[in-house]
């Protein structure tokens, strides 16, 4: 590679393309009439018009454009990244995490700390897990890295509080247990993409 | 030993067109090792015997597919690492051994740090070809520390094989699976090397070689150490961490004097406790082979410790009017050093009863053989002595290393051993075929040297008075024997084509009484052993052995004779070919027996160090004033091999040091570490910086860790050595000090994952007879202690172990390690 682009210290004119905005008023009587030419050419009258419009819907239509936050709240896409929720198991109900800790190690704010041990049933169990949404900045690398679709981005975005670094709990992110039926199937970050069939090659099976 | 290899043996070879050097006789796989090239290998352990497990290791050697972990290499050979067959062969490999192998990375404690992992990545197995139906394999307990998991188990046999060739154990053995059979079809469309690995691996699993679910081992852990999958692991760190979250802490094993090279692996205690906790251990396992103690017992810090100003200044008192420091083996060299310093300004008397008999005795020996030091180390045992002899250590208990180094040489160098010991041990005959051992009378240490002389001396150098000693042992004796005869006889029969009578000779062989006249060697039959047996089998023993080493334990250091038992082994240092190692007992006892003037008994006002006092310092966290154990300290410790290893602290102290008391009481530098470069360089230390030390081995094995100590010779005439005094040997019941194998002292008794009590341990049957408790009466005292059976131990004498300071069973012994005693049942 070259190195004449990193000589040409003319930092910001190099590349860059000016756009036609016209010439800006010059002399008083220029100002004046832009002023003019703005202020009664009817477009101010287009806006209220619309306005007008919407109210009368409101009022006799009973079609509102607005929404009571924060008794109500727009739907917001899947993608979004608010704080984190743990899902279950459909079926059984049990915690779809398997303390695997990648989430822990791909965290780039680190702010995921887990204890996993050897329960009674011979298998992994996650003893306490925590996020510090004080540190969180909300990348998504931890759903995305989920290979159980266990850790996911939910749809709480308010995250003002009183001190910055809240911390929460397992339980406080895990879909609670009678309101698994209202549990949603997460479509955001690391969610299995439609094709993904096609993607892999089936191993083979004996039985 | 290194330069003779340097020059005679190296021969040249090209691995991939490069060329190299390697030594002759060596694996493949060891001189690309050895060489950083690298070539696929799971189930080869450098040290070891090759398995043949994995097959993945194969190469082309001057046109021909070989293993590498078992052919050997030769001048100018030409070795091809890949080749598109082989490659094939690999990731067949690869894919069989991912058949059915539990799809359970996310919770394995191995992944990360996995071998099937890493080499199904390395030879981009993204897709199976194979399949067969899967057996179930039960998850179990082996013992209190091994937890295998069979589904994981890829049966490389690497744990069966390190238990075997190395440990001495062999705890562990395939046994059948019950496995489908595998599709015939395979056989032709699978490349050949795959398929026999893969037929081989559908029939085996790994179990306890004893029959039962149970292994019956010194749990040492070094199976799981090497496990390349998560099949074998600790029981308690089964599922607690991840490998990657783990920091590890370069340090060196702080019990036993073998100064195994170990990684503390540390992370935080849990989410609301920060501090780091120790999680396990781990340890380079091609180069160095852990015992359990160095493995299991690691979570022996002082917690509890705070900076106490009140107890820093009544220790200072104390110091102040103190007549002797009583301290043990558990004590790096710096802190021995201003243990010195403080005897050399102070005038305080340094009693250290672990380490007195064995200072004394290495005195003697430097007086009579001209050695600072004894002349070889275990590495160098393993790598090529042939002939071991092992003289006053209970080898099991005393000194994993030796044991390591002693089973090595009968696996690995075709090798051979006598054992002489007063306890019997059903283990040691185990470890090769041609050991002899000798359990003799306490007391007779003596005469095993003589033995040792009269069969390895060299008699043209031997002093008149001893040689003639040795003869007064020999006696002619007339014997009757049974004798093959083979006579000719001459028949006449008919040859029935001809019909006529032929002379027809023939063979018969007749059993012919016959008196002969036998030297009989009555030394064999006073040390234990079959004189009519002996010389035979000795003859077997001796075929093609060409390096010979004589292993010293503690038992003779304790002797009443220790000076005549130092100038026999100078003797026999000098009149034969045989190498000496030596064992210190415990931890760095080797360190204190150099740096420190010991006193031979305390008096007066004592200061004790981890030991009985009048004030006590201790890192267990119950005397006077805290101070660091050795996890939580940095300083050097000199091992078994001569060497002055580097440590580190992997958890947090909070407490008073040693140098912290040193500072107030003498001129002491900031920090315990500015000691190491001032270790006493008339004693064979080096003046070095402690973090100029080096901490690695080579890729060939090489220890480069810390220093060696420098050793001087001086050429010396030959003792003047004393017959066997046998009015010293014991009769009656005895007691023998000696530590159940994983137990060195408090720390290891302290740690969690170490369980065996601090009791009597007897052979069964004597254990029988003493019932579950008995009161052991000896001349200056009594102690009551729980009877433990011990399966491997043979014979009458009992073994009282001797871990806890407080119990003072050292006191009881006096200065032996053997003492005649009653036994009161309770």
């Amino acid at each position: 590679m070259s190195l004449e682009q990193f000589k040409n210290r003319n930092v910001g004119v190099q590349s860059y393309k000016t756009l036609d905005v016209g010439t800006p008023p010059k002399t008083g009587m220029e100002k004046f009439t832009q002023v003019v030419k703005r202020s009664v050419k009817g477009e101010l009258f287009v806006g209220l018009g619309v306005v007008m419009k919407r109210m009368l819907e409101a009022l006799f239509k009973n079609d509102m454009h607005t929404v009571k936050y924060p008794f109500e709240k727009m739907p917001i896409s899947p993608r979004y990244r608010a704080i984190h929720e743990m899902l279950r198991l459909l079926e059984s109900g049990n915690y779809r995490c398997i303390g695997c800790g990648l989430c822990e190690k791909i965290c780039i704010s680190n702010c995921i700390s887990m204890e996993t041990r050897y329960d009674e049933n011979q298998r992994k169990e996650v003893s306490e897990y925590t996020i510090n949404f004080g540190r969180c900045i909300f990348c998504g690398y931890c759903a995305e890295v989920c290979p159980e679709l266990a850790i996911v981005h939910g749809q709480r975005y308010e995250t003002a509080s009183e001190q910055r670094a809240g911390f929460s709990l397992f339980e406080d992110m895990l879909t609670p247990i009678d309101q698994l039926n209202l549990q949603q199937e997460f479509d955001g970050f690391g969610a299995v993409s439609p094709n993904a069939d096609d993607n892999i090659k089936q191993t083979p099976l004996a039985y | 030993m290194s330069e003779l290899e340097t020059i005679d043996n190296m021969i040249s070879i090209t691995i991939d067109g490069t060329e190299f050097k390697a030594k002759e006789g060596e694996y493949i796989l060891n001189a690309a090792r050895a060489n950083n090239v690298f070539i696929p290998a799971i189930c080869y352990l450098t040290r070891c015997s090759p398995t043949l497990a994995c097959r993945i290791c194969l190469v082309e050697a001057d046109g021909k597919q070989v293993y590498a972990c078992n052919a050997k290499v030769k001048d100018g050979m030409n070795i091809t690492v890949d080749t598109p067959n082989i490659l094939e062969e690999r990731r067949a490999i690869m894919e069989v051994y991912d058949v059915n192998h539990p799809l359970q990375c996310g919770v394995c404690d191995k992944s990360g740090e996995c071998e099937l992992q890493n080499y199904t990545l390395h030879l981009g197995v993204d897709s199976q070809s194979y399949m067969i139906p899967d057996t179930k394999r039960e998850t179990a307990n082996w013992s209190s520390v091994l937890h295998y998991d069979a589904g994981l188990c890829i049966v490389c046999e690497r744990c069966t094989t390190v238990c075997k060739d190395m440990i001495g154990d062999a705890a562990i053995k395939t046994v059948k699976r019950g496995g489908e059979a595998l599709d015939k079809g395979f056989k032709d469309s699978m490349p050949k090397d795959a398929y026999s690995m893969w037929n081989k691996l559908q029939k085996s699993i790994i179990a306890p070689s004893n029959g039962t679910g149970e292994t019956n081992c010194s749990d040492c852990g070094e199976c799981a150490a090497v496990c390349p999958v998560g099949a074998l692991v600790s029981r308690d760190f089964v599922y607690s961490s991840n490998a990657w979250d783990l920091k590890r802490v370069p340090a060196v094993s702080a019990h036993s004097s073998d100064g195994f090279q170990i990684y503390y692996e540390v992370k935080p205690t849990s989410i609301e406790d920060r501090t780091e906790k120790i999680y396990r251990v781990t340890n380079e396992w091609n180069y160095v082979s852990l015992d359990g103690s160095a493995r299991f017992a690691y979570d022996f810090q002082n917690t509890t410790a705070t900076k106490d100003e009140k107890a820093f200044n009544s220790a200072i008192e104390a110091f102040k009017k103190a007549d002797t420091i009583r301290f043990n083996s558990m004590i790096t060299n710096e802190e021995a050093l201003m243990l010195q310093t403080l005897k050399e300004k102070m005038g305080v008397k340094l009693y250290n009863p672990e380490v007195k008999a064995f200072q004394t005795f290495l005195n003697y020996y430097e007086a009579s053989s001209g050695n600072s030091l004894w002349t070889t180390d275990t590495d160098s045992i393993m790598k090529k002595s042939d002939f071991v002899i092992s003289i006053g250590s209970a080898l099991r208990n005393d000194s994993p290393g030796m044991k390591y180094a002693f089973n090595n040489v009968q696996k690995l160098n075709k090798g051979a051993g006598l054992y002489f010991h007063p306890v019997g041990d059903t283990l040691i005959p185990t470890f090769g075929k041609n050991i002899e051992s000798f359990n003799h009378k306490v007391g007779l240490e003596e005469l095993a040297l003589y033995l040792v002389l009269d069969l390895f001396a060299d008699k043209d150098k031997l002093p008149e008075d001893v040689k003639s000693y040795i003869d007064s042992f020999k006696k002619s004796e007339k014997q009757t024997i049974q004798e093959k005869l083979v006579k000719t006889v001459k028949e006449m029969v008919l040859n029935e084509e001809s019909g006529e009578e032929e002379e027809v000779s023939k063979k018969v062989t007749e059993m012919v009484e016959k008196e002969v006249t036998v030297t009989v060697n009555t030394l064999v039959d006073i040390l234990g052993g079959d004189s009519s047996k002996f010389d035979a089998t000795f003859e077997k023993m001796m075929k093609k052995k060409e390096s010979f080493v004589m292993m010293l334990g503690e038992d003779l250091y304790y002797h009443n004779k220790a000076e005549n038992i130092a100038k026999l082994v100078a003797l026999v240092e000098a009149t034969c070919n045989i190498d000496i190692v030596m064992t210190p007992p415990k931890s760095n006892a080797l360190g204190v027996a150099l740096i420190c003037e010991l006193d031979d008994e305390q008096s007066g006002y004592t200061i004790g160090y981890n030991e009985n006092g009048d004030f006590r310092l201790s890192a267990l966290g119950n005397g006077d004033i805290d101070m660091p154990a050795m996890n939580q300290q940095e300083g050097t410790l000199t091992s078994m091999n001569k060497r002055v290893l580097p440590t580190n602290a992997a958890v947090d102290y909070n407490g008073y040091e040693l140098n912290d008391l040193m500072k107030e009481l003498i001129d002491a530098p900031e920090l315990t570490i500015d000691w190491t470069q001032k270790l006493p360089t008339d004693r064979g230390f080096k003046s070095v910086a402690f973090d100029d030390l080096p901490n690695s081995f080579e890729n060939d094995g090489t220890d480069n860790r810390g220093y060696i100590l420098e050793t001087s010779n001086v050429d010396t005439e030959l003792p003047k050595v004393e017959k066997c005094d046998e009015s010293s040997v014991l009769d009656g019941e005895i007691a023998y000090r000696c530590n159940p194998a994983r137990q060195f002292n408090d720390f290891t008794d302290k740690s969690h994952e170490i369980f065996e009590p601090f009791a009597l341990y007897a052979s069964k049957d004597k254990a029988e007879s003493l019932g579950e408790k008995v009161e052991v009466i000896f001349d200056n005292g009594t102690i009551t202690l729980d009877v433990i059976a011990d399966e491997k131990m043979t014979g009458d004498i009992v073994k009282v172990a001797d871990f806890k300071a407080l119990e003072g069973v050292y006191d009881l012994f006096g200065g032996s390690r053997y003492k005649t005693v009653t036994l009161r049942k309770v």
